[in-house]
């Protein structure tokens, strides 16, 4: 287990005979009291596929029920109860013809982080830009390995940082808009897919101003966790 | 297999939530989530419509004017998205499926729900009929919001939310059921939440 920013760690699991996922998969994590109550949540894969172990990426919500098990809770050695993976619609294609667009808000970096991660293990050269949103610096997660992957051929991570910026910050300093996506994403006839993440006010805005821009519908592929996610 | 005991799990039950509306695996939620696969769309009133095609002796068709001077009800429901929340006594006004096909004759068993966006979901035709289906126009007293489906959405409560398509512009009948979208991606061609049939496997 590790602390990837104050409100989030990420907790790798042995899973024995797992099958192996797509990047952009999720699981079920099913938790159980002793007088046999319990609660299920889905959280995204963070790990690629053929990482050693399954990596979840957790957010802790103060008035989550199964979040703040796992970020405080749960131990060394522990056994849980995971199903998946679940979905093959918001999934990482290594076929892809063109550029892919990956727009993550928050949290909702993770499943795009799998895709990431993935491509690097795969020696993919698909054109992927990778776009962040993070309320400040402190927020993001997996910066370090960001900067690793953003060396790779290929791949560019671009920030923003809607509420407070480092000094010297050059990078974006606000929501993503319209104008933004402009700047950042491929032209619609480059864009083999866009993969959208983040809570729901965030894809509604990204989503809508890609279609606006241009970009086909059904190739902005979006993933939304409300507030009573986790 | 029984199941892991998670050491030190409490959870946050809910004590106004009668557990016998509240299906397996399930928590409720006072918030009203939205999950869709991809971009909101905005389809303008006077270029929507209604149709019902496939295996009938023609196809049926409304206008949004026509689709509203028809009979509407309110209706209460509890409803089960398979991502786990669950929203009780949730107020809709909608045209019941039954108003809809009440002039159609057909000797198909199936539908196929199609909608702006691409989405499609299939349900045996005897899912949608004899009170159990609603083409919901408002939600809580208030015209239906884009992110929920507006200006209109399929609601069938009794099966996980994802079969109550937003956006629905019509239903396909056929005489064998077909995949549709979430149903060719991993999830229950049938989906009862009470059967907690979520998956393919399930």
């Amino acid at each position: 287990m590790r602390s990837e920013t104050s409100r989030t760690k990420t907790i790798a699991f042995d899973v024995p005979g797992w099958p192996g996922h797509r990047a952009g998969q999720h699981v079920d994590v099913r938790l159980t009291a002793e007088d046999g109550y319990q609660a299920q949540r889905s959280y995204s894969i963070a790990s690629a596929s053929d990482n050693a172990r399954l990596e979840l990426t957790v957010e802790r919500l103060d008035d989550g029920e199964v979040s703040p098990y796992l970020t405080e809770e749960l131990r060394l050695g522990d056994a849980i109860e995971l199903r998946g993976p679940v979905g093959g619609y918001f999934v990482w294609d290594p076929s892809a013809q063109g550029s892919v667009l990956l727009v993550g808000g928050g949290s909702g970096v993770v499943p795009l982080m799998a895709m990431a991660r993935q491509r690097s293990a795969d020696g993919s050269t698909i054109p992927t830009r990778l776009l962040y949103s993070a309320r400040a610096w402190e927020d993001v997660i997996y910066r370090d390995e960001l900067e690793q992957l953003g060396q790779d051929d290929g791949l560019d991570v671009i920030y923003t940082l809607t509420r407070t910026q480092p000094a010297g910050w050059q990078g974006y300093d606000r929501r993503v808009d319209r104008d933004l996506l402009a700047e950042v994403a491929p032209a619609p006839a480059e864009l083999a897919v866009a993969f959208v993440c983040g809570p729901t006010p965030f894809v509604e805005a990204v989503a809508g101003a890609l279609v606006e821009l241009g970009h086909e519908p059904l190739r902005v592929k979006t993933e939304r966790f409300g507030p009573t996610g986790g | 297999m029984p199941p892991i005991i998670s050491r030190g799990f409490r959870g946050r039950r809910r004590d106004d939530a009668p557990r016998d509306r509240v299906p397996p695996g399930q928590y409720v939620t006072d918030d009203f989530p939205v999950l869709s696969a991809g971009p909101t769309p905005h389809m303008p009133l006077d270029q929507w419509d209604f149709t019902i095609t496939g295996e009938v002796d023609t196809l049926h068709r409304w206008t949004w004017e026509e689709f509203r001077a028809l009979p509407s009800e309110s209706v209460t429901v509890d409803i089960h998205c398979v991502t786990k929340w669950s929203k009780l006594d949730t107020v809709w006004e909608g045209v019941s499926v039954d108003t809809l096909l009440e002039r159609i004759e057909t000797s198909a068993e199936y539908a196929v729900a199609f909608c702006d966006g691409g989405y499609t979901t299939n349900l045996p035709l005897e899912d949608l009929t004899g009170g159990k289906a609603w083409i919901a126009f408002a939600y809580d007293d208030e015209p239906l919001e884009p992110e929920h489906g507006g200006p209109a959405r399929l609601l069938v409560p009794h099966l996980y939310f994802w079969k109550s398509a937003k956006w629905v512009r019509g239903l396909r009948l056929a005489a064998s059921d077909e995949p549709g979208f979430w149903e060719s991606n991993g999830y229950h061609i049938y989906g009862d939440p009470w059967l907690e049939q979520r998956y393919w496997g399930d």
